[in-house]
């Protein structure tokens, strides 16, 4: 028995890829185990195990460069450099949670407004697409029905759906949150599924030869081996919710991160338009770790 | 004649898209209390689909099994199952593994100081009391399969099915489980019913050797009564004129009588 399910809580989201191709939606076919792979930051130099130092000082080497080729750029172009930049970053973030009526707020709160989105409509997939994916994952019959209507689905951009929920909610944010429910969905869906299906065969004869009963067959047995495919797929989840919810929210309007892009376009501010790329990024990457982090805390219980 | 386990003219066909592939044909065999029986064969013979049986993880296509006279009709906490390759649950303990059996079959009618009671035991038993609170990827192959056999025997099972358990351990850790399932068996008086393809393995431990013939259509062969006194010591066995004469018909019968064909 080599690669146990849980020891591939970690694989790295270029692994992950594979499952969730939309061919793999149906699940006519197991798909084969995701690859232990290493974490992002955990040895993961192509040439092995390098030591510390000399990698920390090849990534403040990277940022030093990506820095200079930015105030380089902005020399000759129209963005303003890294040092302006900066300086109105400092202003921003001294002050990120004021509050000068409804369309002129800090950064705080536009981020804040934004992950409450991303949280109530990524909540709602969770609870919807976890057990639909166990039950996918558990009955042929429903794995089937579902096949034709996620792989149809699937590959639509989740903003295809913004009209329908601005038509049903008549409101942007429950419409923003609509379809972050949407693009959350399918990854969960799917990796519940797939993990479901992955389950080794031993493990279900232990079930039988025991004659466990059904409850403790999903909370023995079937849960705990889902558990980091399922966390996969919250992974997943999160980052592609996190990419859709700027877009959506520069199409609705409101207080939220997007939105908050586009005023500052409409202003004319390009410095802090890029002020927010990077703090969208940052966003992103804690997103990621923090569930990265709860996959391997899991991955040992 | 007290029959405990007794199998009556079992046959298994396969059908699969149409295709069918008779693995077993007429298996007669009765087991008495207490017994250790070895299932030996060549590879394919059918040897682990008839233990599969005996354990209701299939359902014979002819014929029926006995267990103390209750008909076997799926899988069940009374026949303790041990798997080829230990097949214990990653995220449990060794404790939570053998409790997983131990509250199934004891868990209605005993507190849970008495269940991990039972459990302690059922790990020293094997020699694990220190690894308890271990998880699997911490111990080694030869200690899985030792957790896995305390798994089985704390349900106190009627009967003791192995699937080849020492089969992926080095000739050295085979051994020594080996000599310790012997002692096992002789403290707890259980029934076993053993597959394996060691013939060594099958004359030390067992009262008889159930030889089966190649598949398709795989039946037993011959019986083998081996009639060696117990307890039984490796190593003066190794000059005993019985052990000798046993091996030497197990040898015989599966690379003579069941000689396979150059596959």
């Amino acid at each position: 028995m080599s690669a146990l399910p849980r020891r591939v809580v970690v694989a790295h989201p270029s692994a992950l890829r594979k499952i969730v191709t939309p061919a793999q939606a149906g699940a006519q076919s197991p798909s084969p185990r995701p690859p232990a792979t290493r974490l992002p930051g955990q040895a993961s130099s192509p040439r092995g195990q390098g030591d510390l130092p000399a990698r920390i000082f090849a990534m403040a080497l990277g940022i030093a460069v990506f820095i200079v080729l930015w105030a380089f750029i902005a020399k000759f172009g129209r963005i303003p450099d890294p040092l302006s930049v900066g300086k109105e970053a400092v202003k921003i973030f001294s002050d990120p949670f004021y509050r000068n009526g409804p369309n002129d707020q800090g950064i705080g709160w536009n981020v804040l407004m934004s992950l409450g989105r991303v949280g109530i409509g990524f909540g709602l997939a969770a609870a919807v697409g976890i057990p639909l994916g166990f039950m996918i994952g558990r009955f042929r019959f429903l794995s089937d029905m579902a096949a034709p209507i996620i792989a149809l689905l699937k590959p639509v951009s989740p903003l295809a759906w913004l009209p329908i929920g601005l038509l049903v909610f008549k409101a942007a944010n429950p419409a923003s949150i609509y379809v972050i429910f949407i693009c959350s969905l399918w990854p969960m869906i799917v990796n519940t599924a797939v993990g479901v299906r992955q389950i080794p065969q031993d493990y279900l004869n232990v079930a039988r030869v025991l004659n466990l009963s059904e409850w403790k067959v999903f909370t023995r047995i079937l849960f705990p081996a889902v558990l980091p495919y399922m966390l996969t797929g919250v992974r997943l989840s999160i980052g592609v919710a996190w990419l859709v919810i700027v877009a959506a929210e520069m199409l609705t309007g409101g207080v939220g991160i997007g939105f908050w892009v586009w005023d500052e376009w409409n202003n004319l501010k390009v410095d802090h338009i890029i002020i927010a790329i990077i703090v969208i990024g940052l966003v992103g990457l804690v997103l990621e770790q923090a569930l990265i982090f709860v996959a391997r805390k899991v991955s040992h219980g | 004649m007290d029959k405990y386990l007794e199998v009556d003219a079992l046959g298994m066909v396969f059908e699969k898209r149409g295709l069918r592939s008779a693995v077993l044909r007429d298996i007669s065999l009765a087991v008495k209390r207490g017994e250790f029986v070895s299932l030996i064969g060549h590879s394919g013979c059918g040897k682990s689909t008839l233990l599969n049986l005996l354990a209701g993880l299939l359902r014979p296509t002819a014929g029926h099994m006995l267990l103390g006279n209750k008909e076997i009709a799926g899988p069940g906490p009374e026949r303790g199952v041990v798997f080829q390759n230990h097949s214990l649950l990653p995220w449990l303990s060794c404790t939570g593994n053998v409790m997983l059996a131990v509250e199934r079959v004891f868990g209605e009618r005993e507190p849970r100081a008495r269940l991990l009671e039972r459990t302690r035991a059922a790990l020293a038993l094997v020699g694990l009391t220190d690894a308890a609170s271990k998880y699997p990827d911490e111990i080694s192959g030869g200690m899985k399969q030792r957790v896995g056999i305390a798994r089985a025997l704390a349900m106190e099972p009627k009967v003791l099915l192995l699937d080849e358990p020492f089969g992926a351990l080095d000739a050295l850790t085979r051994a020594h489980l080996q000599d310790e399932l012997l002692a096992i068996v002789a403290n707890t008086g259980s029934t076993v019913v053993m597959v394996t393809h060691d013939v060594d393995e099958a004359v030390l431990l067992s009262d008889r050797i159930v030889m089966m013939t190649n598949g398709p259509e795989a039946t037993i062969g011959g019986i083998l009564e081996v009639g060696l006194a117990r307890p039984r010591d490796r190593l003066s066995l190794a000059t005993n004129a019985r052990y000798i004469e046993c091996r030497r018909e197990v040898l015989e019968f599966l690379y003579q009588r069941q000689a396979r064909k150059a596959a």
